[in-house]
């Protein structure tokens, strides 16, 4: 069973750089966040190989959040080749997300 | 086919779940696209909850043991989105599922619950996310030592504007009358909290900002003027919207009765106008949006299911 990377400054950029990525920005105590939670670890498992799931703990990882102009959490970023393609705030269902990923592979 | 189905993993749906499988159901899934515990995880602070006396409660972590509690008996969570409830003519229910696929139920509990509304002003849809929020424990951090703004007067609207002057450095708090719809402690509250200016017989009109989000607001006032008020951040909060989706049918039409503004119609014990189904929490007419019933609700339309599948095997 994959598992979603934690993304911090010194990895993000060579995790997100090549493929898909999905970038899960939260935070311990936001509620939608915790909502999401499964439905992450559940998406590192189907998409192990196919896309990087990862989350930015925004609470440690502030400049990540600053440089992405993260106001609201979850954010949730799609990446393609390092750059920003698509965007969804607040908490959504694992089939968005996927029909989200699947569109962009 | 399971014994009944609950849709929504709020306090509804989870007292729901705790009750039909205590009460003896077997085959009992509630159905919630991620972890269980609703809207009121939203919420920094619960404290008209009976029993539960922690000072400064958070909403999320008062509900974390209720998913445990609540899954003891063997109810089952499947975290998939519920996109239709039908009722076959052999009086099956049909619970069609985001992902393509569906499930069976002899009975079903609706308890979506409700969302968030928007303010309605320009502005605000384009800047939901990057600067206009609906969830102050979620995003106040963002505006630690910052200016922002709440839109609302209603409960929910003055406990978040006291949790974000803890955090910013001055809260406005819009508001469209003069009076607050609140219980009186929380007023006073308000009204003794230094950083809370009160804006009031005042009307957002517009949300305005750039690139990187919002930079501020403007609001008419009761002379007509309009006063821009410098923020990153506004936070709405000006009541809920009833998710009743997943009762529209194929036809356009609702599974069930429902009033002129889109809640469930339902009896005393929480019966809908179809056999076998029922609403409870939020979503259901004449709510009074608490999390105690909703909780209510939920162990009411379990006991009615109980009854209903037992009288029908």
């Amino acid at each position: 069973m994959g598992k979603y990377v934690e993304l911090t400054v010194s990895n993000f950029d060579e995790v997100t750089k090549e493929g898909v990525s999905l970038v899960d920005f939260w935070a311990p105590w936001c509620g939608p966040c915790r909502m999401i939670a499964p439905v992450i670890e559940e998406l590192a498992g189907e998409f192990e190989g196919k896309a990087n799931i990862c989350k930015v703990n925004t609470d440690e990882e502030q400049d990540i959040a600053v440089k992405y102009g993260i106001r609201s959490i979850p954010t949730i970023l799609f990446f393609k080749n390092g750059e920003v393609v698509e965007q969804m705030v607040g908490a959504a269902s694992k089939q968005a997300f996927a029909d989200k990923l699947n569109a962009l592979l | 086919m399971l014994d009944c189905a609950i849709i929504g993993g709020g306090p509804a749906g989870l007292t729901a779940g705790l009750y039909t499988t205590r009460g003896g159901l077997d085959n009992v899934t509630m159905f919630e696209k991620g972890m269980p515990g609703g809207q009121i995880t939203m919420s920094s602070e619960i404290e008209n909850y009976p029993g539960a006396t922690a000072h400064n409660l958070s909403g999320m972590d008062f509900m974390s043991p209720w998913p445990e509690q609540c899954q003891r008996f063997g109810l089952k969570h499947e975290m998939s989105e519920v996109t239709r409830v039908s009722r076959r003519e052999d009086g099956i229910f049909m619970i069609q599922k985001s992902d393509g696929t569906s499930d069976e139920a002899k009975s079903v509990i609706v308890c979506t619950g409700s969302a968030p509304k928007r303010a309605g002003f320009i502005g605000e849809d384009t800047f939901f996310g990057r600067g206009v929020s609906t969830c102050a424990t979620c995003d106040g951090f963002f505006y630690k030592n910052k200016e922002v703004a709440v839109v609302g007067g209603g409960d929910t609207a003055l406990e978040e504007a006291l949790y974000l002057a803890k955090i910013c450095s001055k809260v406005y708090l819009i508001h469209r009358r003069d009076t607050f719809r609140s219980a009186p402690n929380t007023i006073a509250r308000v009204k003794g909290t230094a950083n809370i200016e009160l804006v009031l017989n005042a009307i957002p009109e517009e949300v305005f900002g750039g690139a990187m989000g919002v930079d501020g607001l403007r609001v008419k006032l009761e002379d007509g003027s309009v006063r821009q008020i410098d923020v990153p951040g506004v936070f709405v909060f000006v009541g809920n919207n009833v998710n009743n989706q997943v009762l529209i049918q194929e036809d356009g039409t609702f599974l069930c009765d429902m009033t002129q503004w889109g809640e469930v119609k339902v009896d005393l014990s929480m019966k809908t106008s179809v056999s076998g189904l029922f609403a409870a929490g939020d979503m259901r007419e004449s709510a009074p949006k608490q999390v105690v019933c909703a909780a209510g609700d939920g162990a009411v339309a379990a006991l009615q299911a109980i009854g209903y599948v037992d009288g029908h095997q």
